[in-house]
């Protein structure tokens, strides 16, 4: 059914419609109104039989699913940025152990300093955690993705995360097509856990492994999420099937069979890449996207396939790593291995700073004359970045960056005395 | 596609207005996108909130910098806010105000743009007097409805209805429609004019 | 708790045999159908006490369910040592996760099971004391305040033993850890140190707050059957020696326990919705020097000179815990305790004893920059 809503409420409705048997959350901006949502459909027993617990940090938010989704209920929770790494430890737990929890994770940066804004650091740190991550470019996408990921944990007991752009898709108004109950119910059975906490059958869950059996273990986590490639799609294709739209799989391509220059990005940004891709295709330029959309497991052979025709690959992220650079094109740049061609790394979008049509213009057009440095930071304030290295250079004490930044560009208008 | 931008204080319901004017798109069969500027959301504190309309799918997300309408709930942001970046000269200009753009200090800058479109509507008078409440942002969109004709009043009051119930609602729709019938007298003055 | 009359009983130890008891009296531990849910094989040490009182405390549990417990264990000792892989000596369904999450994953494992509309599976959530006192804590509030339906237990050997014996949150005063070395001006733990997990819970006002030592093992029975009846959240803190980290002998593990509650270091208690129900009496009350004596971890304050006034202060703690629990017979009318109706001196929020003052000024002088 077509509805006009926010995001958050539209994934939290479809959650629901999967029959979650424990929801346990602590709430986090930008995640707030989903498990909002899901309390209040709890509390009228609209979504029942289940449990929502709130838990008194993401740390506990992650663990009561762990002991929930090892006694055999489906177990759901949603975070974002702080929440996550608070839960890192649980997150890799839950990965080891092989329970297929659900996790929505409105991406938001990491602090310090603190920010509230979209970008992918969050998710990207925990890209090890033996997690699957699947990154939603819209707000259609990020409900259609739920079922499907609860689907696909539990065909391989592996977690999975649905990762929606904070505030951009998850507090946006847009026109989703909701699924009903009874197409969710054909599309994804009752759980069926392949190890569960039962008196009838006792089994212990969690031992210590030495270093005798410890890297088989660790592989077949590994091995879970290379069978994932094909499962994805599969499951995709099986949604399509059932709804009549194309949501998730591996990738996605974008006028890209010609392209000489292919951008390639995870999540909402692609919206606005594929509008600059249409006006500069208007122009006669070769150019084209592809939207990576599980990003772990990282699609190796597919990114080649669709990438090794051009002649430069932009790789925009919302992420950072610091002290080398770029997350996705190391991992594009893996799948480009032994192929020659010119690859570039934007950092674009950190913190909220929005990505614009105007912007990512220019940037293409540079890229297209292969005037861009390997590593660009698309709209950075080289200025500002240079008086605060300055002062950190001449003073004894400069202060605190984020107080001298923000100062300078005039937001902070007190001064000390 | 047509961009509408909305400018307000915390509080006032900015961001709701967005999503009700998307609503009322929706209602009528368009696409629509409606979000916050993810402000730090503080009572007081300006707020801007976006709306795209279009006929087809939406796809970008970024912040609206070209608007082809500017709907102000807070006169007080004149002159402390830029409301009219970007607006180009046939933009639409709907501000809350009992005042006259001349008594607000913009009579020059009005001369930029078409007449017919920039107009004042007493927004919280109305909601005051129709709702009780002095909440102008469900009012502001019975008057775009009429200054822009991006939707009709009737998508307006059905997306105030869905938002709404009981006598906040009622309250609302009625507000809308006086907002409605105000500009569209103002309008018909000012092409007489 | 419920009273008997024995007329005979072990000397010295005041324990009663089995066979003097009624069968229906007699511990789990007699039967020959009991679960075993912890089972031989385990490396625990020698004279592990937590190894005693987690087999007791299962078992217990198992009888009080109709052998339908499920557990989950925090890392530590217990956990190490009773799952060596690739062996195992768990009988009934147990998981391990993280250190600090034990009372959220039992949480987890409720909500699963009420969901399922199976609560007549019943939840042990447990782990030792640096897991439960220390980065367990939220966890465990989280869980009290809920009232999630599980039962709690710490093991309580006062450090964290698994790594090498360092101080947690409950290592008692002055006592030597790997962290806590009897050097410099305050040898071994500081002064004022240890939370207490039984008032803490009990300021959450679950329905059942017990301690218990190893040394009464039926009455460590009694009390996981006791909180069996019960649903909501339940605490048991079960005070367990360690040979290996006390420096004490390893068949002295029952003796010290029973050390420890009769000086009155160690309350022995019943609550329930944070008022004192029940209060296990000393029978013979002993100078604290009897209890401290045989661990090595004490050691330093015997030495040439002995460090009496640290001992004078340990004595002051188990004075003020007999007072305040009522813990010596004919004391119950002056007993002062967190919930009690009384409220005379000594009771939290009342002014101190006068003896806790001038012992405070003592160590105010000594211990200068102790917190």
């Amino acid at each position: 059914m077509l509805r006009q809503t926010e995001g958050s409420q539209a994934v939290a409705r479809t959650v629901a419609m999967c029959r979650p048997e424990v929801i346990c959350a602590y709430p986090i901006s930008p995640q707030t109104h989903i498990v909002e949502t899901l309390s209040d459909l709890v509390r009228t027993g609209e979504l029942a039989p289940c449990e929502f617990i709130s838990v008194e940090s993401e740390f506990a938010a992650m663990s009561v699913a762990i002991g929930a989704s090892a006694t055999g209920a489906r177990a759901y929770t949603a975070t974002a940025s702080q929440g996550l790494l608070y839960m890192a430890e649980a997150l890799f737990n839950a990965a080891g152990l092989g329970l297929p929890i659900v996790m929505t994770v409105a991406n938001r940066a990491i602090g310090a300093p603190i920010n509230i804004w979209n970008d992918h650091s969050d998710t990207m740190s925990q890209r090890d955690s033996g997690w699957i991550q699947l990154y939603a470019e819209t707000n259609q996408e990020a409900l259609d993705l739920h079922p499907q990921a609860f689907k696909l944990a539990e065909a391989l007991s592996l977690p999975v995360m649905v990762c929606m752009d904070g505030f951009i898709l998850t507090h946006a108004y847009e026109r989703v097509d909701l699924p009903d109950q009874d197409q969710i119910d054909a599309f994804l059975p009752p759980y069926e856990p392949r190890q569960v906490l039962d008196p009838a059958e006792p089994v212990t869950i969690g031992a210590m492994v030495g270093p005798e059996a410890f890297s088989e273990v660790k592989y077949l986590a590994h091995a879970k999420q290379i069978q994932a490639l094909d499962l994805i799609p599969e499951i995709a294709a099986e949604f399509a099937g059932m709804f009549g739209r194309d949501s998730g799989g591996l990738l996605r391509a974008y006028r890209a069979d010609d392209a000489e220059t292919i951008v390639v990005a995870l999540g909402s940004v692609l919206g606005t890449i594929e509008d600059t891709v249409d006006e500069l295709r208007d122009q006669g330029v070769k150019i084209g996207a592809l939207a990576i959309k599980s990003f772990r497991p990282f699609p190796l052979e597919e990114v080649r396939a669709a990438l090794a025709h051009a002649e430069r690959v932009v790789v925009l992220e919302k992420a950072l790593a610091v002290g080398i650079g770029g997350i996705v094109s190391a991992n594009v740049r893996m799948a480009l291995s032994g192929i020659q061609l010119h690859g570039y790394t934007v950092i674009a979008g950190l913190g909220g700073r929005p990505i614009t049509t105007a912007s990512l213009h220019t940037l293409f057009k540079e890229a297209i004359a292969d005037e861009l440095q390997p590593l660009t930071f698309l709209d950075m304030n080289w200025e500002i970045v240079q008086r605060e290295l300055d002062r950190q250079r001449m003073d004894h004490r400069p202060g605190p960056h984020a107080e001298n930044i923000l100062r300078d560009i005039g937001i902070v208008a007190a001064r000390s005395h | 596609m047509f961009q509408v931008r909305i400018h307000g204080r915390g509080g006032q319901g900015v961001v709701t207005a967005a999503e009700m004017l998307s609503v009322a798109a929706f209602i009528e069969g368009r696409h629509a996108q409606a979000f916050p500027s993810f402000g730090s959301e503080r009572t007081g504190a300006p707020v801007v909130a976006f709306c795209r309309i279009d006929d087809k799918e939406i796809r970008a997300r970024e912040p609206i910098s070209e608007p082809d309408a500017v709907i102000v709930q807070d006169p007080t942001l004149l002159h402390q806010v830029n409301l009219f970046d970007g607006l180009g000269p046939d933009a639409y200009i709907l501000i809350n105000t009992e005042r006259t753009f001349q008594e607000l200090g913009m009579g020059d800058f009005v001369k930029q743009f078409r007449p017919e479109r920039l107009l004042t509507v007493p927004a919280t008078e109305l909601a005051r007097e129709h709702l009780g409440r002095p909440i102008p942002n469900a009012v502001l969109l019975g008057g775009f409805a009429a200054l822009s004709g991006l939707v009709s009043i009737d998508s307006v009051a059905q997306a105030i209805r869905e938002k709404f119930s009981g006598r906040l609602a009622d309250g609302n729709v009625a507000a809308a429609e006086a907002a409605f019938e105000f500009v569209r007298a103002e309008m018909q003055e000012v092409t007489h004019a | 708790m419920p009273y008997q009359q024995i007329k005979f009983y072990q000397a010295g130890s005041f324990v009663v045999g089995n066979r003097l008891l009624e069968p229906e009296e007699r511990s789990v531990q007699a039967k020959m159908d009991r679960s075993n849910s912890l089972t031989s094989g385990h490396r625990a040490c020698q004279g592990c006490g937590e190894a005693l009182g987690a087999r007791y405390a299962l078992d217990a549990a198992m009888r009080a369910t109709d052998n339908k417990v499920i557990a989950a264990n925090a890392t530590g000792c217990l956990e190490v040592f009773s799952t060596p892989f690739p062996e195992s000596s768990w009988q009934l369904p147990w998981i391990h996760s993280l250190f600090g999450n034990a009372p959220a994953v039992s949480t987890g494992i409720a909500a699963a099971l009420k969901v399922k509309g199976r609560t007549d599976i019943r939840v042990v959530g447990q782990g030792g004391d640096g897991g439960t006192v220390d980065i367990g804590f939220a966890c465990l509030s989280g869980m009290f305040e809920r009232n999630d339906d599980v039962l709690f237990i710490c093991y309580d050997n006062e450090a964290y033993m698994n790594t090498g014996v360092q101080r947690s949150g409950a290592t008692p005063p002055a006592a030597r850890t790997a962290t806590t070395k009897p050097v410099g001006k305050e040898p071994g733990n500081v002064f004022g140190q240890g939370k207490s997990a039984p008032l803490i819970a009990m300021a959450h006002e679950i329905p059942y707050v017990a301690t218990a030592t190893v040394s009464d093992l039926r009455d460590l029975e009694y009390k996981v059957e006791r909180a069996m009846e019960l649903r909501g959240a339940r605490y048991l803190h079960i005070f367990v020696p360690c040979p290996l980290g006390w420096g004490s002998a390893s068949n002295d593990t029952i003796r010290i326990a029973r050390l420890v509650k009769e000086t009155g270091l160690f309350p022995v208690f019943e609550a329930e919705h944070g008022e004192v129900v029940g209060v296990s009496k000393i029978r013979r009350q002993v100078p604290v020097e009897e209890y401290l004596r045989p661990q090595r971890r004490y050691a330093h304050l015997f030495k040439d000179p002995p460090r009496t006034d640290v001992i004078a202060h340990i004595q002051k703690r188990a004075d003020r815990n007999i007072r305040r629990f009522g813990l010596l017979p004919d004391e119950n009318d002056s007993a002062d305790l967190p919930g009690h109706a009384t409220d005379a001196a000594g009771g939290p929020g009342s002014p101190p004893h006068p003896d806790e003052t001038s012992a405070a000024a003592i160590l105010a002088e000594s211990h200068e920059g102790a917190t």
